[in-house]
């Protein structure tokens, strides 16, 4: 049991917090800008590597940075869809994702260009983790965890409470009457691009923290983001929060060994997981579980 | 003297690199400009055509898979033919997604395929790639190897442009366009759109293992990182929206020229202290995507825009 | 001054016109009906007032001020609202930010306008949580009227407001449009339910091919024996 939680819940649910940061901006996006926005991962490894500056350069902890980790990646998003984003607003769909793929490899790019390839970390030294009757959890578990429910309450009260919140749900849901009822379209981008960079931003913190940073962090969860996009419904920010903590759950239950001792699948094709279950929903039930939308 | 043969090596390794993204390039324009498939996993074929390839005509080894040592044009056609049949059974379930949902789609199985490339080491030698991979001509004395095999490549080139343009003309190419540009009412007119779709894809992907075969003889070697997306799947579609995505000349013009512009960049950097010169590629890179970015917002016809055939009764 | 005028308007949705010179107008406090044939344009010419569809030529006038081809996000602040016949409320939000949505461009308090709306709408009050998806036609429809009237608009364009609803609902929706009518919004509409609706209407304007053809008063028209033949059903 305790061998169980350790190895595999626990570590599932903190991984299903970091693709639920991703993929509640990646649904959003989707369902507000009408395209899978390929450069979420990127944003994520430039928020990491922005906390990393000032880690190394002031000393700070990589949760002090996060609040400078955000803005940035707001100002980043900002300025690409101002540059990038908004000549091609009319396009298709296929246009502009190919535009994020470049976009993808650009920010990418900027990262390797000032931190080169190799892989770094926040901090060096081995932490104490808490012990309790033989479960065990790591402090920096217990933040992510704490931090991730944190923004998961202000995410809500910010979708339920304010206006802006709503106009963004209205917006996801039916874009042509949010215009007609007067809501204006180019504000509300604005608000959810500053939403998807900021959670993109502590979702790659987070990840960076949890593991290691490399530049290419973000792109190689990128594909699992979409996945728990998907399972909850594009466009449904809340569904989009339960599908990434199912699907990092399912990524670690699936090399737990419940049947009879062995692996549903053997570590190295995690990343399968998530591929199998996003094509199982898109032949079955396109519009996820929380009945988003087809796009 | 030597100078000036050392340029001209140059030259050839470019124009059979060149000649060799100009194959994928030609398959992509199969899959987007002849019917609408976004295929953004061009890395998993080149990958199952560069490893079915060398693991069927290299000698046998220790590390990995092999021993059959067959002829190399026999090791093209199995890649081809295997490339054609991972098409075929992902299409089975994934075709029928939307453009931007079957992006994604393929992306997964592009790194699902090269995941498997790297986890099965007995087929594969793993991460380490396999080194003796066999080359075409590869007994003839330097330069007279190397013109060689820019020739086989061009030959292929030339002959995969052949098929493509005849394909392009004729009905099936006639049906292709109209599924990419109104799917329903292709349907409403009895065409089999999920057939038609399956059959761009599987040739497409063929042309695409065509291209990984000939890239592992090239590099005589082979490893997951072989087709590493940015490389491979970014760089063939920046070819593609280059020159002019529907038509294949657009897409041999736009191959080429992205791999020169490539090479030249790559060139040019020698010239940078050295302190730049690692950082360089990244600025690469950069500037690739950022000329994307251009030619999507101000020019995306692309070089040589979409024309329809001569004689056909548009 | 009529507070709505449309002036020999063409335009349509690509090369070809739709609407081929059709002209109307709608006093402040006036239920007008537009009538006619399939394809006639009817739901284009009002998509037009609110600049949802180009104009080529024509006008049109609100107030006094010059709209053609306004942007419509502007015209929910200048008194005019639109509510479509399909796709008209928010699925995934209540009820409540459903009317709340509608009030968004004003900066004042909206509460008394929705609970005059809950007032016009009883079943709304109580389904005031519930997730507009959820709710059957009839009230979706009342939800999308009520979003339209939380600007307290002067004019409000209704797009075939009683498609596909029961029989029951239909008498309820066209209640409503009294209602609102009676506490001074004036009602451009345009109705399949031809009979019905031009019984509680003003007046009636008939469409043909993009043009006007015949306007009377409401009853009457609907007791025309010609029009009855043509576009009621006899």
């Amino acid at each position: 049991m305790q061998d169980f939680f350790n190895f595999y819940l626990l570590p599932g649910l903190v991984l299903g917090c970091i693709y639920a940061l991703g993929a509640v901006g990646l649904s959003l996006l989707y369902g507000i800008l009408r395209f899978a926005h390929f450069a979420h991962g990127d944003m994520m490894t430039f928020g990491a590597y922005i906390a990393l500056a000032l880690v190394a350069g002031l000393g700070m902890s990589a949760y002090g940075a996060l609040p400078v980790a955000i803005a940035a990646t707001i100002l980043l998003a900002f300025a690409i869809d101002r540059l990038f984003y908004r000549p091609l607003r009319n396009q298709s769909p296929a246009v502009l994702l190919i535009s994020g793929f470049g976009i993808a490899l650009m920010v990418r790019a900027v990262v390797l260009f000032v931190w080169g390839p190799g892989t770094e970390v926040y901090q060096t030294g081995i932490q104490t983790p808490i012990v309790w009757e033989g479960f065990r959890i790591q402090q920096r578990h217990v933040w992510i965890l704490l931090i991730t429910l944190s923004i998961a309450v202000a995410l809500h009260l910010f979708l339920s409470r304010t206006r802006t919140g709503k106009a963004m749900r209205a917006m996801s849901d039916n874009a042509d009457l949010a215009r007609v009822s007067g809501i204006p379209a180019d504000r509300v981008i604005l608000w959810t691009w500053a939403l998807g960079a900021g959670l993109a931003a502590v979702g790659g913190v987070l990840l960076a923290i949890d593991t290691q940073l490399s530049p290419q962090m973000g792109w190689n969860i990128l594909l699992a983001m979409f996945a728990a996009a998907i399972l909850g419904g594009i466009g449904k920010p809340y569904g989009a929060f339960a599908g990434g903590l199912i699907l990092g759950l399912a990524e670690e239950l699936a090399s737990a060994p419940i049947f009879f001792g062995q692996p549903l699948v053997t570590p190295d094709y995690k990343i399968g997981v998530a591929f199998v279950i996003m094509v199982l929903m898109l032949v079955f039930r396109p519009t996820g579980l929380f009945r988003g939308q087809v796009l | 003297m030597d100078n000036l043969s050392g340029y001209a090596m140059y030259g050839v390794a470019i124009l059979t690199m060149g000649g060799i993204y100009a194959l994928l390039t030609l398959g992509l324009n199969l899959h987007w400009g002849y019917t609408g498939l976004m295929n953004v996993g061009i890395a998993g074929f080149v990958t199952v055509g560069a490893y079915t390839s060398a693991i069927l005509t290299a000698p046998a080894s220790p590390t990995h898979l092999g021993g059959f040592q067959l002829p190399l044009f026999a090791g093209l056609m199995a890649a081809a033919a295997a490339a054609g049949l991972v098409a075929w059974l992902i299409g089975l379930t994934t075709l029928r997604l939307r453009s931007d949902y079957l992006a994604i789609a393929t992306i997964g199985i592009g790194e699902i395929l090269r995941m498997v490339a790297r986890n099965e080491q007995w087929l594969t030698n793993g991460s380490q790639g396999m080194t003796n991979v066999p080359k075409a001509f590869d007994s003839l004395p330097s330069p007279w190897s190397e013109v060689a095999f820019l020739g086989v490549v061009l030959v292929l080139v030339a002959a995969m442009y052949w098929l493509c343009e005849r394909a392009h003309r004729s009905p099936w190419g006639r049906v292709q366009r109209a599924i990419r540009d109104n799917e329903y009412a292709a349907a409403a007119a009895g065409k089999h759109v999920e057939r038609f779709r399956m059959e761009s894809f599987v040739f497409g992907a063929m042309v695409m293992g065509l291209g990984g075969a000939m890239m592992a003889q090239l590099l005589r070697f082979v490893a997951p990182e072989t087709a590493e997306p940015l490389m491979v799947t970014f760089l063939v579609w920046v070819m593609l929206v280059a020159g002019g995505s529907g038509n294949n000349r657009g897409a041999v013009v736009g191959a080429f020229g992205i791999w020169f512009l490539w090479s030249f960049t790559d060139y040019m950097t020698r010239f940078l202290p050295d302190a730049f010169e690692a950082r360089a590629s990244f600025l690469r890179i950069f500037l690739i995507g950022l000329a994307l970015q251009f030619i999507l917002i101000y020019r995306p016809q692309g070089l040589i825009g979409e024309r329809p055939p001569k004689g056909a009764d548009q | 001054m009529s507070l709505l005028s449309v002036e020999k308007v063409r335009g349509g949705y690509g090369e070809a016109d739709i609407l081929n010179g059709a002209s109307l107008q709608v006093g402040e406090r006036e239920i007008v009906v537009i009538i006619g044939p399939n394809g006639a344009g009817k739901s284009t010419l009002m998509k037009s007032v609110f600049g949802l569809v180009r104009l080529r030529e024509g006008r049109v006038v609100l107030g006094g001020q010059d709209i053609t081809n306004a942007k419509p996000e502007s015209l929910v602040s200048k008194g005019l609202s639109y509510v479509p016949q399909e796709k008209n409320v928010f699925p995934s939000l209540t009820v409540q930010e459903n009317l709340e949505m509608g009030a968004f461009v004003r900066r004042d308090d909206w509460r008394p306008a929705m609970e005059r709306v809950y007032a016009l709408f009883p079943p709304l009050a109580e389904k005031r949580r519930a997730t507009a998806g959820s709710l059957s036609g009839g009230q979706r429809q009342m939800v999308a009227m009520g979003r339209s009237l939380m600007v307290e608009p002067k004019l409000m364009l209704l797009d075939e407001p009683t498609a596909g609803l029961s029989p029951k609902y239909i008498d309820l929706i066209f209640e409503c449009v009294k209602a609102i009518h009676a506490q001074g919004v004036a009602v451009l509409m345009v109705e399949q339910n031809a009979k019905q609706a031009l019984g509680i209407a003003t007046r009636g304007v008939v469409l043909v091919a993009g043009e006007d053809r015949f306007t009377d008063a409401g009853p009457a028209m609907r007791d025309n024996p010609d029009v009855a033949r043509m576009f009621l059903g006899g």
